[in-house]
């Protein structure tokens, strides 16, 4: 088995993976590589499948969602604070509040 | 697999009768006609008196859908659409069809009688129609996601994908549609164009969705949706364009349009011009109408959140994306794509198993809203501009 059951990979190419069900830190098998996962991730969020280097496409169905802003290893949670948008800029509760100001 | 053959060449996997109201006046006195007349009769109607040229089309591609019989067609007498011409189209294609003016029928209780006397009298012809063999590539499927959570996008969206490369590989003539969900994806859906006018023409259709939703007040992405894990706009857009599959894409159609070879279609449902009617579509059933106007046997209905809606004419079949909604609905959910977010099936497996009942419900099998007695319609006001050459390159290719 090369994932843990929770995590699922929508496309041959994608390096990231989606979670199924909300995974507890600690162990977690990657590209059967066990990662260690500091924080809890719900459902919906991503994991990096591979390693991926600041500035990399992040692949998810097959095509890119956006690109790395800082280098991230294999297991970590890819969101807003190491990924942006290609297309417009990310678009958070803080951004929005900030413009409000 | 039989279909019932059309005189346009065209093979229902229906053989329904539709009652057609023209007016809202004449939905009651439409209503009565179906409820008193059997199981394969159905109703649609457009509400308004003031015409409009998108709803004839509609009307008139609905009441000679192949998976449609026979038309009796109810007017008021004095609203504004034009019944001559729906009447007309309907005859011209082959198919039974009968006009009940109300105010000359005498009223109410005439204009019911004098229905339900026609319809059973057609009931006993359309038994006999011919039937011939139906194949995979002569289907027309479309596909729609309503009531959508943050299950949609990992599980049932791209399992209808699966299945829609399948049914494209076969032959088989696969619509998607809802260009406001689709903001951000204008450049990957472009490089899928059969050709680079054509992907440029699936650009300008993204910029059109994009400028009415923000007229309308509705143009930003929720920022709440990063709690669900969603990062970024065009990941977002992407879960709901899953459900078109790789395939390439062959063309852009409007409402009504019917697509001109097999292949992968956009549906184009935002109106051109300045809004003028209110939102573009204003429920679920609105988009699946047009789906069905353009030609759709049936359609894959994938939602998270759990939408219960069927459709007049074309069978919907629910695919459910989110285990927990499939457990609370089960009696209306014909697929349980939650599966996948469990970890007990893979996203092939449950393409193949909407694939299945794709065939299963062409063959004659019923869908579980079928079973349940739903038969939504709606239809509203719209304007459109006829589509330019570069969105049918197929169309130019087979002359």
């Amino acid at each position: 088995m090369k994932y843990d059951k929770r995590l699922i990979q929508l496309h041959p190419s994608d390096n990231v993976l989606v979670v199924c069900q909300s995974i507890d830190a600690g162990h977690i098998l990657i590209n059967g590589v066990m990662k260690n996962l500091s924080k809890p991730v719900a459902v919906g969020h991503k994991l990096a499948r591979t390693d991926i280097a600041a500035g990399d496409k992040v692949i998810r169905y097959g095509v890119s969602i956006g690109s790395a802003i800082a280098p991230i290893t294999a297991g970590s949670h890819v969101h807003l604070h190491n990924m942006k948008s290609d297309y417009i800029p990310p678009h958070s509760r803080d951004a929005a509040q900030g413009e409000t100001v | 697999m039989k279909g019932y053959l059309r005189q346009d060449g065209r093979k229902g996997i229906r053989n329904i009768i539709v009652v057609a109201y023209l007016v809202e006046c004449a939905h009651h006195v439409s209503r009565l006609i179906v409820s008193r007349a059997g199981d394969d009769v159905q109703l649609i109607g457009f509400p308004g008196c003031y015409p409009n040229a998108y709803a004839l089309k509609m009307m008139t591609r609905l009441c000679t859908h192949p998976n449609v019989s026979a038309a009796l067609i109810v007017s008021l007498g004095c609203e504004g659409f034009n019944r001559e011409a729906l009447h007309q189209a309907v005859k011209n294609s082959g198919r039974p069809v009968k006009m009940c003016v109300i105010q000359e029928c005498g009223g109410t209780r005439p204009a019911i009688e004098t229905g339900v006397a026609w319809i059973k009298q057609v009931q006993g012809s359309i038994r006999s129609l011919p039937t011939a063999p139906l194949s995979v590539d002569e289907l027309m499927i479309a596909t729609i996601c309503g009531g959508s959570d943050g299950t949609s996008g990992i599980s049932a969206n791209p399992a209808v994908g699966v299945c829609f490369d399948k049914l494209v590989e076969q032959g088989a003539t696969c619509l998607f549609e809802e260009t406001g969900e689709l903001i951000g994806c204008e450049q990957i859906m472009a490089e899928r164009a059969v050709t680079p006018e054509l992907g440029e023409e699936i650009k300008a259709c993204v910029t059109k969705a994009a400028h009415y939703y923000t007229t309308m007040g509705y143009g930003s992405f929720a920022p709440g949706n990063a709690d669900g894990g969603l990062t970024t706009q065009e990941e977002k857009s992407m879960g709901a364009y899953m459900k078109s599959g790789y395939s390439q894409i062959s063309g852009i159609i409007k409402p009504g349009d019917i697509p001109p070879s097999s292949g992968l279609y956009l549906l184009d449902v935002v109106p051109d011009g300045e809004p003028r009617f209110g939102f573009p579509n204003i429920s679920d059933n609105a988009e699946i109408m047009e789906m069905v106007a353009c030609g759709a046997h049936l359609t894959l209905f994938t939602t998270g959140r759990g939408s219960v809606v069927g459709s007049a004419i074309s069978p919907v079949i629910k695919i459910c994306a989110n285990p927990e909604t499939y457990n609370r609905m089960q009696d209306d959910m014909d697929v349980n794509a939650g599966r996948i977010i469990l970890g007990e099936a893979s996203l092939e497996q449950v393409g193949n198993e909407v694939y299945g009942e794709v065939l299963r419900v062409a063959a004659g099998g019923h869908s579980k809203s079928e079973e349940l007695g739903h038969q939504e319609s709606i239809l509203t006001y719209k304007t459109f501009e006829p589509v330019g050459p570069s969105c049918l390159p197929m169309a130019s290719l087979s002359v």
